[in-house]
């Protein structure tokens, strides 16, 4: 810990010799070698975001094959792996390093008011242990027998040696293993650092929402994904050891591998998820020019949700006629409420707010949108005598895209353009995230609605043709349409990215008139983020720092909370001294 | 600030009137899954009496999700609109709102109550497994085709993809004649008898296998080492597309069967008299044309299954005695040019359908 020993104490601001001057080295060897959080944040971030075009780049491969019934001759082994890869990268290697290994590396730190994570190399160790899981997935492809195919959830026994054989699936395997420690690992750093770093004054019921919902995915991935290696050991030692421990034949138990990976995989559609809750956590109030509403419920609602999720998971197995509907249904009908408090919470912190339509707010305003009906349809699904008429149909598909792309890419990409500032310290053009927005939006509609028909009328998911004459080609066709429109949405990115990159505009320290203590740092942040702290009192110390005369008011109703501001905040809200400084 | 507790009020107004609409809708709920006549929001009303209950559920909870749906909608639109930003003023910074927070997560939570409530009463409809069944059909699902075992009668059919081995229609026509579409008939036909109570025991040979029948509203996995048991009360005659719905391989999208649902006289004759008993295994045809043209690495000249071929008396009610050998060609084709597997699974029909346990996957 002698990092903490870097730190200089709060509203230090007289110590400006206290910056260090490391011998810095550049560019790749820097990119290679560094220890700081925000230059891994950044290899996670660049890493996932190539993981996030190549998946997208299959996306629209599978999209094609679709659009008619034969499709485009796209052999059926190439439809299953690639298919296969797309859920996979999107999964594994974008959604998720992308929150907790890249935004959260670098927001983290600076939202507690560290100079790094806790354990630094531990966190590099984890970025190429990703990177490697990375690319070992990736070289199926280069494979006489192709890359894995057994869809990104790899059932047993179509997963075994008998029926998948090759080592492409093997490289799947050793690829989950090896992103999996990895997750773990970020998942230690991060829970170290959010109890033992916090800068002095960062209470837990200061830390920005962002934090707190970081916090609460480490401890999820810590629970989640050990449960995951471990089905992917023994379905190793199945292919390799011959042990029987997922076959009939010797004694074993196929459904147990489901059982298995569905304990790992619920909690991992909310480690996909709380991260990007947060980020638009973030972002909602700050262009409201408000906290955020209902802070405590919030992050009840978001421990409740972590709990919940770890006794939901054979949800995914209601039609195995293995499980307890009814607890498993009520579990799940149940973990709607808390996110329906937090649909609250972002509704309230936009209400009576000055609202400011800047990329990042358009795009979490798309992310509510898109995951409200997403939501909704879980909601339905949660219900087996539903489920039994749409599963593994179309109507799943749809469902689990606008949740996921919800989630993942609508408020991801609200964090890229909120946090690329601060991380870059230029601009990205507003116009053209606009654009981007736009195109992205329609696209994603088109793309998705369409869907949700398809299932009903029972077009099953994972097939690369279907019959002709059953009207499902003309919806088939108008959702290629929307993915090819979300594809160029992504190239309008890139050329955001390009002008950012040849006309710099400067973004200044704070451009959002932000919250949370990033925005208190240099745009981009020095090598141990700060050289001084502002007092911290609330949740949002840059903000209380700018704006001495508008600190939160704790209670919205009742009749005394309007000229003694702050007064009421003793008490409930654990902003108890924020009068008594500044 | 007097215009603070005027806004405050609002809140409160606001909250009122939303109150009642989602009373309004939870009370109409009940009403609407009485009538047959709601909307079918792009889903099946439904062909077994268990599909039809599937049905009013899910009508209803659509119902319920469009509610609340649009009130949370409009709420997000009405703040996105009414409050962009027109001017540098700061808004007021309220955080909290107590009352406010227990209402809206007390409703959510009588929400899902209510529909947990009606989802368990449907579920053990949908669910409920008669002790008397009028028919029994074993359906064994393998990689890539179904086979169905009237127990009782001593007959199956069997076929792999999208061959239709057994093309019986409705009225003594033919499946293609008197379908929807010639391609509601794709892939064996599961022939199951109007108004009587069918038993269907799953099991799977191989991998997981998904059998589904959009029309049923109904789906259940084919899971080696499980057996599944359920009923269908078919309603109408009719032929019903289905198709396997999980993920089993490289010819998952072409595992296609279809039921043909005929009043009892008709069934019984198709049942007993008029099907040819040959042997097992004695009528094994060529190619589909799609097996070939799919790209895939496998031959073009993928054997498909038997044919309406009926059990020999020896091999009766599932050939648990003989089912091994007579059942050889038919059963074990499909699985023979399997290309992507090294070591085919022993026996895909006779012997592995009344032991699957003991069939799949020995490498
Ligand atoms: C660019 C927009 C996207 C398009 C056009 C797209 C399209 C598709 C298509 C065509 C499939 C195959 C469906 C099937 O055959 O069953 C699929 C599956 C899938 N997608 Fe996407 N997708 C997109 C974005 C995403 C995102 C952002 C995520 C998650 C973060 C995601 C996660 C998945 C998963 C998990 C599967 C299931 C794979 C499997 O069945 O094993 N997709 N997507
Ligand atoms: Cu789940
Ligand atoms: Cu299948």
């Amino acid at each position: 810990m002698t990092l903490l020993q870097h730190r200089p104490p709060a509203g230090a601001s007289e110590h400006p010799e206290h910056v260090e001057h490391h011998d810095e080295p550049t560019f790749v060897v820097k990119w290679l070698t560094s220890t700081d959080h925000k230059v891994i944040g950044i290899n996670y971030m660049v890493t996932a975001l190539v993981m996030f075009y190549l998946s997208g780049f299959m996306a629209l491969l599978l999209r094609v094959q679709l659009s008619s019934p034969s499709g485009i001759g796209m052999s059926l082994q190439t439809y299953n792996e690639l298919f296969t890869m797309h859920g996979s990268l999107m999964l594994y290697l974008f959604a998720g390093p992308f929150a907790f290994g890249g935004l959260a590396n670098y927001i983290v730190p600076m939202q507690v008011g560290a100079p790094d994570m806790a354990f630094p190399r531990l966190n590099a160790f984890s970025y190429w242990l990703y990177l490697t899981g990375s690319i070992t997935m990736l070289l199926g492809f280069l494979t006489s027998t192709g890359a894995a195919a057994f869809g990104w959830v790899a059932y047993a026994p179509l997963s075994t040696s008998a029926y998948s054989p090759g080592p492409g699936a093997d490289l799947w395997i050793i690829s989950l293993f090896l992103t999996g420690f990895s997750a773990v690992f970020t998942g230690v750093n991060l829970v170290a650092t959010i109890f033992y770093l916090r800068a002095p004054g960062m209470t837990m019921w200061r830390l920005p929402i962002f934090t707190w919902n970081m916090l609460v995915t480490a401890l999820l991935i810590l629970i989640a994904f050990p449960v995951l290696t471990a089905a992917m050991v023994f379905l190793w030692t199945d292919r390799h050891l011959g042990t029987h421990i997922y076959s009939v034949a010797g004694g074993g138990v196929p459904v147990l591998y489901q059982n298995l990976f569905w304990f790992f995989g619920h909690p991992e559609v909310y480690i996909l998820a709380l991260p990007y809750f947060g980020v638009a956590t973030e972002i909602i109030p700050v262009f409201s020019r408000k906290p955020v509403f209902g802070y405590k419920g919030l992050v009840f609602a978001t421990i409740s949700i972590a709990a919940l999720s770890t006794g939901v998971w054979a949800h995914h197995m209601f039609t195995t006629g293995t499980v307890l509907l009814p607890f498993f249904s009520l579990l799940s009908l149940l973990i709607a409420v808390p996110t329906g408090v937090k649909f609250f919470n972002w509704i309230g912190t936009m209400w009576r707010g000055q609202i400011s339509f800047k990329t990042p707010m358009l795009f979490c305003v798309g992310f509510l949108l898109a995951f409200l009906m997403g939501g909704l349809t879980g909601v339905m699904l949660a219900s087996p005598p539903i489920d039994f008429a749409t599963h593994d149909t179309y109507f799943v598909v749809a469902h689990f895209h606008q949740v996921l792309f919800g989630t993942t890419v609508f408020a991801g990409f609200a964090g890229l353009y909120f946090w690329y500032p601060k991380m870059f310290g230029r601009m990205l053009h507003d116009g053209l995230g606009k654009a981007h927005f736009w195109t992205m939006f329609v696209g994603f509609w088109l793309t998705y609605l369409p869907q949700y028909v398809l299932g009903l009328h029972g077009m099953p998911r994972r097939v690369a043709t279907y019959p002709p004459g059953l009207g499902w080609a003309s919806l088939n066709m108008a959702s290629t349409v929307g993915a090819f429109m979300i594809g160029l949405s992504f190239l309008i990115m890139l050329v955001n990215l390009w002008v950012s990159w040849r006309n710099p505009v400067p973004a200044g320290d704070n451009p959002w008139d932000g919250h949370g203590l990033e925005w208190f740092a240099s745009s981009p942040p020095v090598h141990h983020n700060f050289e001084k702290l502002p007092p911290i009192r609330s949740e949002r110390p840059t903000w209380d720092y700018n704006h001495p005369d508008a600190r939160t008011i704790a209670h919205g109703h009742g009749a005394a909370d309007r000229e003694l501001v702050g007064a009421g905040a003793r008490g409930a809200s654990g902003t108890g001294d924020s009068t008594t400084d500044a | 600030m007097p215009q603070g507790r005027s806004q405050a009020h609002d809140v409160a107004h606001r909250t009122r009137r939303r109150r009642r609409l989602a009373a309004v809708g939870a009370a109409s709920l009940p009403l609407l899954l009485g009538g047959c006549q709601l909307p079918t929001f792009y889903g099946y009303r439904g062909q077994t009496s268990q599909a039809h209950d599937e049905f009013l559920l899910y009508a209803g909870t659509v119902i319920a999700a469009i509610v609340v749906g649009v009130i949370t909608g409009g709420l997000i639109l009405w703040s996105v609109v009414r409050y962009r930003r027109r001017s540098d003023a700061m808004p007021r910074q309220f955080q909290y709102h107590i009352p406010l927070e227990i209402f809206y997560t007390a409703v959510p939570i009588v929400i899902v109550l209510v529909l947990f409530g009606f989802t368990v009463f449907t579920e053990n409809k949908v669910d409920n497994v008669s002790p008397t069944p009028a028919v029994a059909v074993k359906v064994t699902a393998f990689q890539w085709g179904w086979r169905f075992d009237y127990t009782n009668q001593r007959v199956f059919v069997q076929g792999v993809r999208t061959d239709n081995p057994d093309p019986v229609g409705l009225n003594g026509s033919t499946c293609t004649a008197s379908a929807p579409t010639p391609n509601d008939c794709l892939g064996p036909g599961l022939v199951l008898p109007v108004g009587q109570t069918v038993r269907i025991t799953l099991v799977s040979n191989d991998v997981v296998h998904g059998f589904y029948v959009p029309q049923f509203n109904f789906s259940r996995y084919a899971l080696p080492g499980v057996t599944n048991r359920f009923d269908f009360n078919v309603a109408r005659p009719g032929i019903y597309r289905a198709q396997c719905t999980q993920l089993c391989g490289l010819y998952h999208a072409q595992m296609f069967f279809h039921v043909v649902a005929l009043p009892p006289a008709q069934f019984d004759a198709w049942v007993t008299g008029s099907q040819p008993q040959p042997d097992q295994g004695t009528v094994a045809q060529p190619a589909v044309g799609t097996g070939g043209t799919s790209g895939a690495p496998a031959s073009a000249t993928l054997p498909t299954g038997a044919t309406g071929a009926a059990a020999s008396p020896s091999s009766a009610a599932g050939g648990a005695s003989s089912g091994g050998a007579p059942t050889g060609p038919a059963g074990t084709a499909p699985t023979a040019s399997s290309p992507a597997r090294t070591t085919p699974p022993a026996g895909s029909a006779g012997a592995a359908r009344t032991t699957p346990s003991t069939a799949s996957t020995a490498p």
